[in-house]
């Protein structure tokens, strides 16, 4: 049988610091990036410009029309309209705002992208119009609303199983993957849309998962080695869990790699998300989440854990 | 009964048979009301999984303000609320999905998933929102004619199909409500004494009601909904009716007890007033009582007609119907009411009194709306991205079952076989639900196989361990399966609360991935703690496995 990491002891909890700060120069850049250049939203949160195509030329697909207008810098939504040579292109130009004059700019820039591979008589603009967006701001709200709410449900929940340190840092954990994946958005100016915000909460999902898998092992070493001090029984926990950790983000991982190889445009954003999400939520079930309740316990040390011991940090090493 | 195989094996076919079903296309007979007030039954053929937009396409629908009767005065805000009225009555149940989008400045375009029938798609939007008013049944009429026309219906031979015989007898659901049960019994009475035959057997319809909270108020189970209201249009019941009395349903389903249930109204037939006197309403926060509010201002003649009715009716409950549904439970008119007057909405929360002035004005709609075009769309996705999409999904789904198999061997396989069982029960589900699936479904779906896999690898790595240190087989497999639970559980929960929460709040697509992770992480959990378990069972009876375990 194969076995990966089968007798690790390795000593995650020494290098916590430098884990600390691993994020903190991915994360702060990015978010400052984010911060400055604003968030690249698409067209679905926008709305933006609808040009109806009819076209003469038969090559003419919704893969040829948008590899053409990627040319030209548009990331356009384009569906068949009615029969199979009329088409529906959604397109906006980054960080337009004004609609009146970017509805004729937009219609330029996909005259100019379809006149260069197609040609100007191979296809006929039917219509122009400015389109207002998919989805309103309530659900940006609603959709941050459930999010805080589900960490407090979440919570309440690991209080009542583990106790509440380990609810705190396993929100700690995630919420610190929740700002990595925003500051990748920042450092890659990812458009935002709603395939990416399925994938964020995809990620609060993986990343919570990941962590409680962690922290179960954690509840159940501190009643069977009474004798270990939390620092030991943290490392322990994290070094008995790790061929689970490695081989459940392997084959995620995989999976997220096929979809970024052979997506295609509008999927590999969501993969780029998820595939960055699946390495953040490793990383930080190891080095964030069990450095994090470490922290913690330091800090307010005392009360029982449901059933076990004390979890007092006596004797750490000095790190 | 479930430890034996035998017993494991027959809750597995039945699970097995229950999502194979769900998944069968059928026929089923849904009642439409024609463009003369009829109703009309039609028969339609249910698709099981309907994609969304994005994937599939749809219908397109392009609609404008008819102003053939005269120029509108203000034609933002009319459109602002034609938006609000379709995508109320487009997005029932919240699963569908719909993209309603305006598009510019006179017209909205409305997108529907797995529509093929342009009539049917019409029909749903084009009915412009009526409102009105209606005194609900004080006098009991219905209460009274109800012995009536249940022996009507039974002398016709009419009754409710399947699905009536587990329903919660009247009494159960009264004492959890805390309803007093006076009107129920005075009914029982009066059948008794009419005839004898009532006694053994329960009306065909009132068997199905159950006092509500305020007089003329009933509640239907909501898996009832469909068969009642066909009941109460058979031709027999509409006879026995008493004259001027209808009977019309709540606009949703309300829980109480941990059940669904259907409001049913006796109103009066002819209502009070009706929303093209409507002026204006709007909601605020009572300072006083702290309580949610809705103001509603009433045109001059409006509030002549309205002084006159709320004076004869002081006391008295009124409906707020919208399209022939009683928004919200009525409220009680405390005094006589001139041009503006007030609802006051209890504990409700303020967004609940923002929806019903929603109501209240979308359903003073100033001017009819016409379709102006239609068309079937593709996905919005593009066809080239589908295409690709699937490629990747396909060559996903066999590297994982590569590693599995890789790494795990026999007990690998055993996790890919069941991984397909829980392929078909997340999709039986879905089915079940009525879902549409749409990308960031797809991504919930993804999501909760990623938790499936992990429960298997938690449960394999836990036997591995526990073989390590030195115990058999047999002991090694239970134990494995027993430790690897509470973070499977765990994990399982904390997730599927999440997504509850998400659902709950969350909109449009957030709750399509909500839906499909809830599902997707029910079948993953009954998978990996049964299905596999199971074949572990079978495989360490029937199999070598006994000295060397292949994992």
């Amino acid at each position: 049988m194969i076995r990966i990491f089968a007798n690790a002891a390795y000593d995650f909890l020494a290098v916590r610091r430098w884990a600390y700060v691993i994020t903190g120069v991915f994360v702060l850049p990015g978010l400052m990036m984010l911060g400055i250049r604003g968030l690249n939203e698409s067209i679905e949160f926008t709305g933006g410009t609808l040009i109806q195509v009819h076209a003469r030329d038969t090559t003419m697909r919704t893969a040829t029309i948008r590899s053409a207008l990627q040319t030209v810098g548009l990331n356009p939504e384009i569906q068949t309209f009615g029969a199979p040579n009329e088409f529906v292109i959604r397109a906006r130009i980054e960080g337009a705002t004004d609609t009146g004059t970017s509805t004729q700019e937009t219609r330029a820039l996909v005259e100019q992208g379809l006149d260069a591979t197609f040609g100007p008589e191979a296809y006929e603009i039917v219509r122009t119009e400015a389109v207002g967006p998919k989805v309103g701001s309530e659900l940006r709200q609603k959709a941050l609303l459930a999010i805080l709410l589900s960490f407090g449900a979440t919570l309440i929940y690991l209080w009542f199983r583990f106790e509440w340190r380990f609810g705190v840092a396993a929100i700690v954990a995630t919420a610190h993957d929740i700002l990595a994946t925003v500051a990748l958005i920042g450092w890659l100016d990812l458009e935002v849309s709603l395939v990416i915000v399925a994938a964020a909460l995809t990620i609060v999902g993986y990343s919570l998962n990941d962590t409680i898998v962690v922290f179960d092992r954690v509840r159940e070493n501190l009643r069977k080695f009474k004798r270990e001090n939390i620092y030991q029984i943290l490392n322990r926990s994290v070094n008995e869990t790790l061929p689970r950790t490695l081989l459940t983000g392997l084959s995620t991982i995989t999976a997220t790699i096929a979809l970024l190889v052979f997506g295609g445009g509008v999927i590999r954003g969501f993969a780029l998300v998820m595939t960055f999400g699946i390495v953040v939520g490793t990383f930080s079930s190891i080095y964030i989440a069990s450095p994090v309740l470490l922290a913690i316990e330091q800090r307010w040390p005392g009360e029982d854990v449901k059933g076990a011991k004390t979890i007092v940090a006596r004797g750490a090493p000095a790190t | 009964m479930f430890s034996t195989i035998k017993g494991r094996l027959v809750l597995l076919l039945a699970l097995v048979a229950l999502s194979a079903y769900s998944l069968i296309p059928r026929d089923r007979t849904i009642r439409l009301r024609d463009a003369d007030g009829r109703m009309r039954d039609t028969v339609e053929r249910r698709v099981p999984l309907k994609l969304g937009l994005d994937l599939q396409g749809g219908m397109h629908l392009a609609i404008e303000i008819d102003e053939s009767a005269g120029p509108n005065v203000d034609r933002g805000d009319a459109l602002e609320r034609v938006l609000t009225v379709i995508r109320s009555r487009v997005d029932e149940f919240g699963v569908t999905e719909p993209l309603i989008q305006q598009v510019g400045d006179d017209r909205i375009v409305v997108e529907l998933a797995g529509i093929v029938d342009p009539a049917r798609a019409k029909q749903i939007v084009e009915r412009s929102a009526f409102l009105e008013f209606r005194i609900t049944d004080m006098q009991q009429q219905f209460a009274n004619a109800l012995p009536a026309v249940d022996r009507a219906l039974a002398e016709a031979g009419v009754r409710l199909d399947a699905g009536a015989a587990g329903a919660a007898t009247p009494t159960e659901l009264e004492r959890l409500l805390g309803t007093d049960t006076t009107q129920e019994t005075a009914e029982g009475d009066t059948a008794a004494a009419d005839t004898s035959a009532a006694l053994d057997q329960p009306g065909p319809l009132s068997s199905h009601l159950f006092q509500g909270q305020i007089p003329a108020e009933f509640l239907v189970l909501e898996e009832q909904f469909p068969s009642v209201d066909s009941l109460l249009h058979h031709p027999v019941a509409q006879r026995a009716m008493p004259r001027g009395l209808e009977l019309v349903w709540g606009m949703e389903p309300t829980s109480q007890g941990g059940r669904a249930y259907r409001a049913l109204y006796a109103v009066e037939r002819r209502p009070i007033i009706t929303g093209e006197y409507l002026s204006d309403a709007r909601a605020t926060m009572d300072q006083v009582n702290n309580q949610a509010v809705v103001q509603f201002e009433l045109t001059r003649a409006g509030g002549r007609v309205f002084r006159r009715e709320t004076g004869r009716h002081v006391g008295d409950y009124m409906a707020i119907m919208l399209d022939g549904r009683v928004h919200r439970q009525p409220p009680v008119i405390r005094s006589q009411i001139y041009r503006s007057g007030q609802i006051e909405l209890g504990s409700a929360s303020l967004q609940e009194a923002q929806d019903l002035a929603l109501v209240l004005r979308a359903g003073a709609l100033p001017a009819p709306i016409q379709i102006v075009e239609e068309r079937t769309v593709g996905p919005s996705l593009g066809r080239d991205s589908i295409a690709q999409g699937r490629l990747a999904a396909i060559v996903a789904a066999i590297s994982v079952v590569v590693l599995m198999i890789g790494y795990y061997r026999m007990a690998g396989a055993l996790a890919v076989l069941a991984l397909g069982f829980y392929g078909l029960f997340t999709i039986g589900g879905l089915a079940m639900f009525g879902a549409t699936i749409t990308l960031p479904g797809l991504a919930g779906f993804a999501l909760s196989i990623g938790m499936a896999v992990d429960a298997n690898v938690l449960i394999f790595e836990r036997i591995r361990e526990e073989l390590a240190g030195g115990k058999t087989v047999r002991l090694a497999v239970d134990a494995g399966f027993q430790n690897a639970l509470s973070a499977i559980v765990d994990s399982n929960v904390t997730t599927v609360l999440t997504a509850l929460f998400l659902f709950q709040f969350g909109t449009g697509p957030v709750r399509g991935f909500a839906i499909t992770l809830i599902i997707g992480i029910i079948a993953s959990f009954i998978t990996a703690v049964f299905v596999t378990r199971t074949f572990f069972l079978i495989w360490l009876q029937f199999g070598r496995a006994t000295k060397q375990l292949s994992i």
